[in-house]
């Protein structure tokens, strides 16, 4: 399954685990893990649902393609990490 | 005796004791405090947090600090965007709407028990009727064809930063807008005017420098003891109004009107005070000499009170919402970009240094 990371400066403001979700697609993924933890989600994305300005996200150590869908395919074997930016501090 | 001050990196909560003024509290620290709202109805404090990569935040307290909830911000609705003006006369371009900044917090009236406001950058005005638990848009003001002209003042995008209920009607609300105006609802945000009139834009061309609806007001208050006055610190200067926002008198300070906080006497309108910077494109002290400027005429006249404050190399600037005075009029707080904090128990005829290395300071509220 895929595997998701965090940041440690998002785990300053709230509770985010590592943890193994399902999806074909990022954005699939990503609402299986804001399902379960909703307060995540403002942190992550903005008010359209498009990935926060200041937000990387990398899919095998790769920035993602589509940060307004999120439609980037995902794998059994996909690691996600979810990572502030430089900019933005 | 207690204030809050909310800081680019913590809120810091100060009360007076028998030594003096002590910082008693610390939240959020390392983290960017934008507004801060206590409300006195339900003793609730509120903060609206900027974490940069995060985005904007909003916390509540319901025990004075102790433990704070985090509620769901204020959002723009799927498919809403901002415009992005061309000011060469071609339609405003668009881009996804989304928070920004809380700017703005306020509560209701004491008969509207649980019901906040929320300004935000992008200029909107929100609602929320359960203490901050769900906001609501205000679609009247969001869907204003004036809309299409507003633009940002120092941030990228127009914000609401002022918010004042009449005392008198809480239907009758009051904001203003950077860059965007003052605007008026009678009936509870159903529809709104626009207020500026009176109101001089000297960065516009010369043929749109009355026009009210790009008007820079830096900070909007009303006096609550005669609720048709205000007094506005506007990008071009000091602007009042005594007849409820129909017009708008500018007025002249020495040795500046330039600055961007204002609070006004809560018993006398007549009475009202400003920190100014030289002038927009020089935003510090003039002559490095930090000053309060205060009118005790209506704008006839303006004193310069320094007594207690730094007369050489200052470089502060007061923020918006840098400048309170209490109940009594009597205790005033500022503080300001270098993270000085000074307070004044005498109308600001002295004033008291709290400290010199708080982090900037962008808020500052009485409990």
């Amino acid at each position: 399954m895929p595997h998701i990371e965090f940041t440690s400066h998002l785990k300053r403001h709230l509770d985010c685990p590592p943890t193994n979700v399902g999806g074909a697609t990022l954005r699939e993924s990503m609402e299986e893990v804001f399902a379960a933890n909703p307060q995540l989600r403002t942190y992550v994305l903005d008010d359209q649902q498009a990935v926060r300005k200041h937000v990387m996200i990398f899919l095998n150590g790769q920035p993602i393609n589509d940060r307004i869908h999120l439609s980037d395919p995902v794998t059994e074997e996909c690691e996600i990490y979810i990572m502030q930016a430089l900019s933005g501090g | 005796m207690q204030f809050h001050v909310g800081t680019r990196k913590g809120l810091f909560t100060y009360e007076k004791n028998s030594q003096g003024w002590e910082i008693t509290h610390v939240d959020f620290l390392g983290d960017n405090v934008s507004m801060l709202l206590h409300d006195r109805r339900d003793e609730t404090l509120y903060a609206g947090l900027n974490l940069g990569h995060f985005g904007a935040k909003l916390r509540r307290s319901s025990d004075a600090g102790k433990n704070w909830d985090e509620l769901t911000p204020p959002s723009f609705p799927e498919g809403e965007t901002v415009p992005i003006p061309q000011f060469d006369g071609s339609e405003a371009k668009q881009k996804p709407a989304s928070l920004s900044e809380i700017w703005s917090l306020e509560a209701g009236s004491d008969d509207q028990l649980g019901l906040l406001w929320a300004g935000t950058i992008p200029a909107a005005l929100f609602s929320s009727k359960d203490r901050g638990d769900s906001w609501e848009l205000n679609d009247s003001l969001w869907n204003l064809p004036e809309r299409q002209q507003w633009f940002g003042g120092g941030k990228d995008e127009s914000g609401v930063h002022s918010i004042s209920v009449d005392p008198r009607d809480s239907k009758h609300i009051t904001i203003a807008i950077s860059c965007g105006g003052v605007w008026q609802t009678t009936d509870l945000g159903v529809t709104w005017s626009c207020r500026s009139d009176g109101m001089r834009a000297e960065y516009m061309p010369p043929d749109r420098q009355f026009d009210p609806v790009i008007q820079d007001p830096h900070r909007l208050v009303r006096c609550p003891a005669a609720p048709d006055n205000f007094w506005v610190q506007h990008h071009n200067g000091i602007f009042k109004s005594t007849n409820n926002c129909e017009k708008w008198e500018e007025l002249t300070a020495e040795p500046s009107s330039f600055g961007f906080g204002v609070a006004v006497h809560p018993n006398d309108p007549k009475t009202a005070w400003f920190v100014p910077g030289v002038k927009d494109e020089v935003r510090v002290p003039v002559d490095g000499k930090l000053i309060v400027t205060k009118t005790e005429d209506g704008g006839g006249t303006f004193e310069s009170l320094s007594a207690g404050l730094p007369q050489s190399h200052s470089y502060d600037i007061v923020y918006r919402h840098a400048l309170e005075v209490d109940d009594s009029g009597e205790l005033l707080i500022f503080g300001t970009t270098t993270g000085n904090l000074f307070v004044s128990e005498n109308g600001g005829e002295s004033w008291e240094c709290l400290s010199t290395t708080l982090p900037p300071i962008y808020v500052v509220r009485f409990a």
